[in-house]
């Protein structure tokens, strides 16, 4: 069986239809795991206080925004390359869901900011691409919306998204590139000595697993909205016609 | 039950109820347009099989 089946509407309904609740429940259950555990059953850090509970919402949401970016890079161009509908549709459904981390991330990075840098905010190169790729987010959900054609909307916003990528690359190795900034280096690491510490990095890593599957439900849901709402126009436009 | 979360109680809750309340808002406007969209789609359908007959 080829993975290009799933390009056809009807076959992704069918699929799409199926895994739906099982996601939806991995969802549920690693977010509340993960949540509830980092909320209510981890200590205090000892530099940062009761402000490392952010770090359960900020570096998975911060992680799918970027994330959700490259999806949409991989379902734009495979719009570009094959003309599959639905990887257009996927494309879509996902922006919404991308900004929504990305404003999180953002939010909660500013309020982390704030008692522990002494400032919501700074021109540092990890929070400038990210406040650019929210941008870019908004960009591409106002494009969709903007153009008539839908095979015209799709080839605009795949271009855009990949002009974009270059910010959503920026936004994951800006602490590397330049090693300047508040920001500090990533949270999880294969390193030992810049890895979090173990009573925090369980809890993290369910979190990042309720996102991740948060994040698939979403981009299902509403990928299967926006194939209705196609077929929905093609029989108005028919009715018109006739 | 509640962590003593001290003097950033104020930051950590607002980070997690400012999170908490777009992830609800994001599923919430999902669930509704997608609904809508079905229920409109189911309708015209149902136009389109009588137009046939």
């Amino acid at each position: 069986m080829s993975l290009w089946e799933y390009a056809n509407p009807k076959k992704f309904m069918q699929t799409s239809g199926a895994v739906l609740p099982w996601v939806a429940g991995l969802a549920a259950i690693c977010l509340g795991t993960g949540l509830i555990w980092g909320f209510f059953f981890t200590p205090d850090d000892y530099r940062q206080g009761s402000t490392v509970r952010i770090i359960y919402l900020h570096v998975p949401a911060a992680m799918m925004a970027i994330n959700a970016w490259a999806m949409m890079l991989v379902a734009s161009l495979i719009w570009l390359i094959r003309r599959h509908h639905v990887s257009a549709l996927a494309a879509r459904a996902a922006a919404p869901v991308g900004l929504t981390f990305t404003l999180i991330a953002l939010a909660t990075g500013a309020l982390w900011g704030a008692p522990m840098w002494g400032t919501w905010w700074e021109w540092d190169p990890r929070l400038t691409s990210f406040l650019i790729l929210a941008l870019f987010y908004l960009g591409y959900i106002a494009l969709w919306q903007a153009v008539e054609n839908p095979d015209t909307a799709a080839d605009l916003t795949s271009i855009l998204c990949m002009v974009g990528s270059v910010f959503a690359v920026l936004s994951r190795y800006a602490v590397n590139f330049w090693n300047q900034g508040l920001h500090q280096g990533a949270s999880l690491s294969l390193d030992q000595r810049e890895n979090i510490s173990n009573v925090f990095w369980l809890p993290l890593v369910i979190s990042i697993a309720g996102f991740v599957a948060l994040f698939v439900t979403l981009v299902l849901l509403r990928t299967r909205t926006e194939i209705r709402a196609r077929r929905l126009s093609a029989l108005i436009a028919r009715e018109r016609l006739a | 039950m509640m962590p003593e979360l001290g003097k950033y109680a104020g930051v950590v809750l607002s980070s997690w109820g400012l999170s908490i309340g777009l992830i609800a808002a994001l599923l919430a406007l999902t669930l509704w347009r997608g609904r809508k969209i079905k229920r409109a789609l189911a309708e015209a359908e149902a136009r389109a099989a009588e137009a046939r007959r």
